[in-house]
């Protein structure tokens, strides 16, 4: 089971720790799917316009952390003439229920979409339990 | 929405209740406004004699979409198909799939030739020139 935590709101700006940048831009929740195969946890998110570097993922106990920065691309010389959508950056948290084996979490970036595979370790795995002859 | 009197005793009981009020309104109106939103979501610049459109694309490649020009109209067709997973158990399914279809209509007529279109992270780039026989054009006015 992945528990959201709900940590950032839509669209609000972002307030970062750091301050690396000079203007706020708004945090996105990406649309995430999540599901359970027998040996890991799969996530993939959505988080159009980030680069590859621009991802930042963080697991500190069982609080799964992702987040984009996402490239601006507004076209040099271009004014904008039509909005269906802003560029910003993306945050979500999700509590995991599972123990995760952190030294082989695997993590890919394509078209926009992370895909993350956390393996389930050993201890969490299901596990047949024999009954002891009485 | 009335006033309270508690202003004057330094506290005001309600101003979280209206806080309240104002960010559920907020909330309903952002959920449902996205769920009628328009796939994929497009944004149209426009420069001196070109435009350029962007839409964002998660989970695209180049061949699930197809970019169609006619006239001044602009049509992004495609498809997003779900992973196949076997004995998958899912916990959350917030990303959609299937097939999608835009139509925009280009503020000018563009030359057909001259179309470039390219993939960022998931994000569509097209950007368009303007046809020459229909940028504007300075008229000199004659001495009479």
């Amino acid at each position: 089971m992945a528990q959201e935590v709900r940590t950032v709101e839509q669209q609000t700006p972002a307030t970062t720790e750091s301050g690396q940048r000079p203007a706020p831009r708004p945090v996105f929740l990406p649309p995430a799917d999540i599901y359970e195969t027998r040996d890991s946890i799969v996530v993939l998110a959505e988080m159009p316009g980030v680069a590859p570097d621009g991802v930042d993922i963080t697991l500190e106990r069982r609080v799964l952390t992702i987040r984009g920065q996402s490239a601006t691309r507004e076209p040099a010389g271009y004014q904008r003439v039509y909005n269906e959508y802003a560029d910003g950056d993306y945050e979500r948290a999700f509590t995991l229920s599972e123990n995760i084996d952190r030294d082989r979490i695997e993590a890919t970036l394509k078209d926009g979409v992370l895909h993350l595979v956390l393996p389930k370790a050993e201890t969490a795995k299901a596990r047949k339990i024999e009954l002891k002859p009485s | 929405m009335a006033l309270s009197d508690f202003p004057r005793l330094g506290f005001d009981p309600f101003v979280e209740l209206r806080r309240m009020q104002s960010e559920m309104n907020r909330l309903f109106s952002s959920g449902f406004s996205a769920t009628a939103r328009d796939f994929p979501p497009i944004n149209i610049w426009l420069g001196d004699n070109s435009v350029v459109v962007t839409s964002e694309l998660p989970g695209v490649t180049s061949d699930d979409v197809t970019i169609n020009l006619q006239e001044d109209v602009l049509t992004l067709e495609g498809a997003r198909r779900p992973k196949q997973e076997q004995d998958a158990n899912w916990q959350r399914r917030e990303r959609a799939y299937g097939s999608f279809s835009r139509a925009v209509q280009l503020p000018f007529r563009v030359d057909p030739d001259k179309v470039q279109a390219r993939f960022n992270n998931g994000v569509l780039e097209i950007e368009l020139e303007r046809l020459e026989a229909d940028r504007p054009k300075k008229i000199q006015i004659r001495a009479a």
